[in-house]
């Protein structure tokens, strides 16, 4: 039973045991299990990173009506193997004019700045990614952000091409100002759980925090698909503008690490839109029974926010950066932070309430102001227009 | 030494040589590339000091913004990446000297502090770093008033970046 109730640690100890009987000192030991749990997590992410490849063209070619990958393998299932054997075999090429270390490094922070996220992603109630957990994991999530922003900017630069500096800047317009609502918003779970450690969040969620704040989830969802660069928010790639935006002068690999970063940073963006607002990897108390059901639970979860992700992407237009900007700036960015106002004062008044009062005037003070946004754009929108077109005549004329 | 201590050792002098290279490249992006490895290493130490909170928010305020508006503004404004001419004036020997200066009189001086020798303490099972240090920051006993006029400071300088930045002959 000790193997089943909790894996990894049965595997951990059962190595300890090995390698202090073969007279490794105590530390040690502990340092190179707790590395080989490490690259265990790692090799399983980019397994599934392969896999995601096939996810994402097949579900793309649904979205647009093609049928997608289907000649290798059974429904295309070897065709991302086959994609990796090409990109291995290409040519690496480095343009002249390149900065050729921060070329290199470029692509390595991308894919490392997705991989350090899962350290405090909680997979079950007894496996973790990180040993324990961090009291700062909200803050963390940010944290790691800033290096993607930090590779796009590296890989724009030295690329000596101004399509890739010009995507860079974009991409790092757009990375930083979507990073100020996803901050304000991830403190409302923080709030609600009052610790900002992800665990005590997903502890927290008898209630799923999306019905607590189905606003706060929208904006992190909005927030996170613009932190991804990925459509309606590309404009760092917009292949009809820039070519590919800051991945231009990538070949082979390289350009792999990129697509394969992204690909994963937008499931990973999933997993943790699931951990802070869909309750992670709780479903009925069907974690309890078995840490591998907890694993799938929060993967079926993931996929879900993923597949939304992807939905969005390829089905919402590109929209032009200067509205994009004043989006955020303008109504993102204060919503967000009303909401964080208004949830603070609210969860410090309704304390002591039963909590379905407390939780039907959370979720009705999200609609209430999500309408109040929203009508207020309208206002506004309608006297722009007005001031262009001039004003609306009372009663729709019809031309014949 | 204790394993602590090699760690602490790599990276201090990760730290420190990051910082010398900022101050000698000659490529101005490189210059703040090796700026933000020398504040990862930073970052780095307040980790191993316990101070998880400290060491996130170092990686987000001084990477995720600070340095990348750096490049920012350094791409942005100049021609010519390089810098011409040489990386040190005729006052180098007195910078050298007031910087070996300062180092050896706050050596002295921790000397003298008995906190110098001693190992911390480890923290009592329960203790959240995170919500002592927001009950300071928000408690009328501890720090409040630093911390809201830090903040009001903060308003004053975006208040006076509109400012600059606003043009009134076309009222954008």
């Amino acid at each position: 039973m000790g193997f089943w109730n909790d894996p990894l640690k049965a595997a951990a100890d059962w190595l300890m045991d090995i390698f202090t009987g073969w007279g490794m000192p105590e530390l040690a030991t502990q340092i190179l299990v707790a590395f080989l749990g490490v690259l265990l997590l790692i090799v399983i992410l980019m397994v599934l990173d392969i896999v995601l490849v096939w996810v994402e063209r097949k579900v793309v070619s649904r979205f647009q009506s093609r049928i997608g990958p289907n000649r290798v393998g059974p429904f295309g299932l070897i065709q991302p193997f086959a994609d990796i054997i090409k990109l291995l075999i290409k040519e690496d090429i480095t343009p002249s004019g390149a900065d050729k270390v921060v070329y290199n490094l470029a692509p390595i922070l991308s894919m490392m700045s997705v991989l350090i996220l899962w350290a405090v992603v909680p997979l079950a109630p007894q496996i973790l990614g990180a040993d324990t957990d961090l009291n700062i994991g909200a803050l963390y999530i940010v944290a790691a952000g800033a290096i993607s922003t930090l590779s796009i900017i590296m890989a724009g630069w030295s690329s000596n091409n101004k399509y890739s500096l010009i995507g860079a800047f974009r991409e790092v317009a757009v990375m930083l100002s979507f990073e100020i609502p996803m901050l304000a918003v991830l403190l409302i779970p923080t709030i609600f759980a009052k610790s900002m450690g992800i665990v005590k969040i997903v502890d927290a969620q008898d209630t799923w925090f999306v019905f607590l704040a189905p606003l706060a989830a929208l904006i992190f969802f909005i927030a996170a698909i613009a932190e991804l660069g990925r459509a309606p928010f590309d404009m760092g790639e917009a292949e009809s503008e820039l070519v590919a935006g800051y991945n231009i002068e990538y070949s082979g690999m390289k350009f792999g690490m990129f697509y394969a970063g992204e690909l994963l940073h937008a499931f990973t963006f999933g997993g943790f839109w699931a951990i802070l607002f869909f309750g992670g990897y709780r479903f009925f108390g069907l974690e309890q029974v078995n840490p591998i059901l907890a694993v799938a639970i929060l993967l079926f979860k993931a996929f879900i926010g993923y597949w939304l992700i992807m939905w969005v992407r390829y089905t919402v237009l590109r929209i032009r950066i200067d509205h994009m900007l004043s989006f955020n700036w303008k109504f993102l960015t204060p919503m967000a932070f009303v909401l964080l106002m208004v949830t603070a004062l609210l969860n410090a008044l309704l304390a002591e309430t039963p909590p379905w009062v407390y939780v039907s005037s959370m979720f009705l003070s999200n609609i209430a102001l999500a309408w109040g946004a929203l009508e207020l754009a309208r206002s506004y929108s309608r006297r722009e227009r007005e001031k262009v077109e001039g004003p609306k005549p009372a009663v729709e004329t019809t031309h014949h | 030494m204790t394993p602590d201590q090699i760690v602490f050792l790599i990276v201090a002098l990760f730290t420190l040589g990051s910082g010398f290279m900022v101050v000698t490249s000659g490529n101005l992006v490189h210059a703040a590339l090796w700026l933000i490895s020398t504040l990862f290493g930073v970052a780095v130490t307040f980790a191993l000091l316990n101070a998880n909170f400290l060491a996130v928010v170092q990686v987000v305020v001084y990477i995720g913004a600070i340095a990348i508006l750096f490049i920012f503004a350094v791409m942005l404004t100049r021609k010519d990446i390089r810098d011409q001419g040489p990386q040190v004036n005729k006052n180098w020997w007195f910078g050298a000297l007031l910087s070996v200066s300062t180092f050896a009189g706050l050596y002295f001086l921790l000397q003298g502090w008995e906190g110098m020798s001693k190992t911390a303490s480890a923290f009592p099972s329960g203790f959240d770093a995170v919500a002592e240090l927001g009950n300071e920051l928000i408690s009328p006993t501890g720090y409040v008033l630093p911390f809201e006029v830090a903040s009001v400071l903060l308003v004053a300088a975006l208040v006076g970046a509109v400012y600059v930045a606003f043009n009134p002959r076309s009222g954008k």
